[in-house]
């Protein structure tokens, strides 16, 4: 004799959590709204009152300055808009031969953590703390001073073997003469990475069938090496290389980098391959060490056991924060500014003071790094979502 | 017929496995690679440690004497430098007789940091605490009260400056980042979509781009007629910078807490802030007092950035002592050395406290 469940009331109230919600977002963007309006308004304001200028029209004016070091051609004579995207060249310069040059020397210092080798362990350890415990602009200061200070003026550069020259101008070293024959290298190149790939996706096809492993570096890049030759070889066989020499005040010739360019690549790469090393290490701690024995007795080499048991899960800790390390990179390159490396920043500021133009060399400096980090960060969100532990 | 009983003869007693030789034996030379590596190294040694301590300690000059460092130039280290300026550079351009305020002040914040880190005194009192310690800090560095001499904000530097900026702004960005990081996995679109922004906007642009909104672009969101001490806008870019960041850590830590807490907790009855507050706070936080860390020891290394913007921090300092100085300017490298040291010892405490803690997080997991 149960009485009837009482009908559920409809009503809509402000109690209930759904009208909550919308109020509580409709005031937060209020707020936000109001909040930039106030900004936007005093900016106006103020800059009327200066008699500042608005508007991107400048990017067209002459910019008036030279820029020390470029990838591609640029003479004072042209405009702010050019001048910045040299700029961003050249960020991107130093960033991806940064990465590249902190992943290798990381990687190994991380490995490294591992060794057998006390002296080598104590080595990496130290490395990573006295490395990451040290701001980087401080770094980047250092190796910059180092570079002016204790190298030789570049009359008397070090010189290797004739070969490769440093002092106070930089490094250089010797570099091929680019002739239309060296594209069949890099054909070469192309075709060995397509081969590659073929053949290792084969041989998986293999091993998943017959459980036969088949060394799937050697050979591949035995015949990718083989495949340029060839190609070096197609294309006429060019030998030419431009070498540097010592000229009485400088050194000239090969390929070059300036001071500034080596003192923010080589302090960006060290300090970020602290960070990496950790990384790598901390992937590699993360395997449970049953799983290695297991591995061990099933009778797996050394070898086999890293590449199939142990990297495959370590690689899921490390590629997320890996990929943080080089937006790290990326974003900290911003400090080649304290050095004079023309980099977009550098080049912004120098826009900003001859311009005037505060907000808008500002707002290039910010949606360079924005457009880079988002789309990583994209690719991110997208991966941990992928990989985060599935609940109802 | 039975066999009858032979005891096997005893084994030899085990080699030593303890002490120093087997322990050099068994990570120094177990195979001949590893002997190769082990020599290598200590050639290695051998041949740079020589130089470093003829260059460091046994021809370095330690007294104040230019004409002696210059003389010494390139054989041996001049610590000169850092004996003629050390208060140049720790002070920056505070006015030279008042520097025992900044001195007392830089003290009596890092004791209250190192209180902060000791188990015992984790409760509400800390709160207290931290109000005392910034009241004496401000006080002491701003005068103008007590009949001590105002001294205006543009003259802090060095040491005192790099440890208040890094203290305060994480401070400031603590509540800041909770408050974000909750928001960012709120059930309403509206603030979810401003957190997310929020964060990724910050957190895709470098700390120097955030510094120069925060030195040029400031001035001109103010309403006419007010200016904003540099200082205050510099602390407002970090501690915006450092919410971000932090907002993203603590969001990795609510991501931990079970679905099923949350759905105990509504069906108790409990408000979402009391669910926060009570539940899923404490244990979030908890876990992520290690990273919490890691990212007050990069914001300590980031306040070097200032410099960049004018304000004479530690690195600004150094500049500020040697480059307008021609006597001392040659021996840069020795101050740098010498920096570098203040920020390593800073920086390592800090990491090797939250190993610390990490230990102690993962004793109350391990059941």
């Amino acid at each position: 004799m149960s009485e009837p469940a009482p009908n559920k009331k409809r009503q809509w109230s402000l109690r209930s959590r759904a009208a909550r919600g919308l109020i509580y977002q409709l005031i937060a963007l209020i707020v936000i709204a109001g909040a930039v309006w106030f900004l936007a308004f005093n900016t106006q304001k103020n800059m009327e009152a200066r008699g500042i200028q608005s508007g991107f029209d400048f990017l067209g004016q002459t910019a008036g300055f030279d820029i020390g070091e470029t990838v591609i051609a640029y003479d004072p004579s042209e405009t702010y808009g050019k001048a910045l995207w040299v700029g961003v060249l050249n960020t991107l310069r130093v960033a991806v031969v940064g990465i590249v040059l902190t992943t290798i020397i990381g990687v190994l210092i991380g490995i490294g953590r591992f060794s057998h080798n006390a002296l080598v362990r104590g080595f990496c350890y130290g490395y990573v703390e006295l490395f990451r415990n040290v701001p980087i602009l401080l770094q980047l200061l250092m190796w910059y001073l180092l570079f002016v200070e204790v190298l030789p003026p570049s009359q008397a550069a070090w010189n290797l073997a004739d070969l490769f020259f440093l002092s106070k101008g930089g490094v250089s070293m010797p570099w091929p003469v680019w002739v239309n024959g060296h594209f069949w290298v890099g054909a070469g190149l192309l075709a060995g990475i397509a081969a590659t790939l073929y053949y290792r996706r084969w041989a998986q096809q293999q091993f998943e069938l017959s459980g036969r492993d088949r060394n799937r570096w050697a050979l591949p890049l035995a015949a990718t090496l083989l495949l340029m030759l060839a190609g070096w070889v197609a294309g006429g066989a060019p030998r030419q290389w431009s070498l540097p020499e010592q000229l009485p005040f400088m050194v000239d010739g090969g390929i070059s980098a300036t001071p500034e360019f080596m003192a923010v690549l080589i302090g960006l790469a060290l300090y970020t391959a602290a960070f990496i090393a950790e990384v790598v290490r901390s992937g590699i701690d993360s395997v449970s060490h049953g799983q290695v024995e297991a591995a061990g007795a099933l009778g797996l080499s050394k070898r086999q056991k890293m590449r199939l048991v142990i990297l495959p899960q370590a690689l899921r800790v490390i590629i997320p924060p890996m990929t943080n390390q080089f937006l790290n990179l990326t974003k900290n390159s911003s400090l080649a500014v304290a050095i004079g490396y023309p980099d977009v920043v550098s080049i912004a500021n120098t826009t900003l003071n001859q311009s005037g133009r505060a907000v808008e060399c500002i707002a290039i400096i910010m949606v360079v790094y924005l457009s880079t980090s988002l789309s990583t960060s994209a690719l991110m969100n997208a991966y941990n979502k992928r990989m985060a532990i599935k609940e109802r | 017929m039975a066999d009858i009983f032979q005891p096997v003869a005893a084994r030899p007693a085990p080699i030593a496995t303890e002490g120093l030789m087997p322990w050099i034996k068994r990570n120094l030379f177990t195979s001949w690679k590893n002997s190769l590596v082990t020599l290598l190294m200590l050639g290695l040694v051998a041949y740079l440690l020589p130089g470093f301590v003829q260059w460091g300690a046994i021809n370095a000059v330690f007294s104040a004497h230019a004409d002696a460092c210059q003389a010494a130039r390139g054989i041996g280290a001049c610590w000169g430098v850092v004996t003629e300026k050390w208060r140049l550079i720790i002070f920056g351009r505070y006015p030279f007789e008042q520097q025992w305020r900044p001195e007392i002040a830089t003290l009596v914040m890092v004791t209250g940091l190192v209180l902060s880190c000791i188990r015992a005194f984790w409760s509400m009192w800390l709160l207290a605490l931290w109000a005392g310690v910034l009241a004496v800090f401000f006080t002491l560095m701003g005068g103008g009260v007590f009949g001590l001499e105002p001294v205006r904000t543009d003259l802090w530097g060095g040491l005192p400056l790099t440890v208040m900026l890094a203290t305060l702004s994480i401070f400031c960005a603590f509540p800041l980042a909770v408050l974000v990081a909750l928001g960012r996995r709120s059930n309403l679109p509206a603030i979810r979509t401003l957190c997310i922004i929020y964060i990724e906007l910050i957190r895709g642009v470098p700390l120097i781009s955030v510094l120069f909104m925060a030195s040029f672009m400031f001035p001109l969101f103010m309403p006419q007629g007010t200016s904003i001490d540099v200082l205050v806008r510099v602390l407002v870019g970090i501690t915006l910078f450092a919410a971000a960041y932090m907002a993203e850590i603590v969001r990795g830590g609510l991501q931990a807490i079970p679905k099923g807490q949350l759905e105990a907790a509504d069906t108790l009855g409990l408000s979402y802030w009391q669910t926060q507050r009570k539940i899923v706070l404490p244990q979030a936080l908890a876990m992520v007092v290690p990273s919490m860390m890691n990212n007050f020891i990069s914001i300590f290394k980031d306040t070097s950035l200032v410099t960049i913007v004018s304000l004479y921090e530690l690195t600004g300092a150094h500049g500020l002592a040697l480059n307008s100085d021609v006597n001392w300017r040659p021996f840069k490298i020795e101050a740098y050395i010498f920096i570098i040291a203040i920020y390593f010892v800073f920086c390592f405490a800090m990491s090797r406290y939250s190993l610390w803690v990490e230990k102690q997080v993962n004793v109350s997991k391990a059941r």
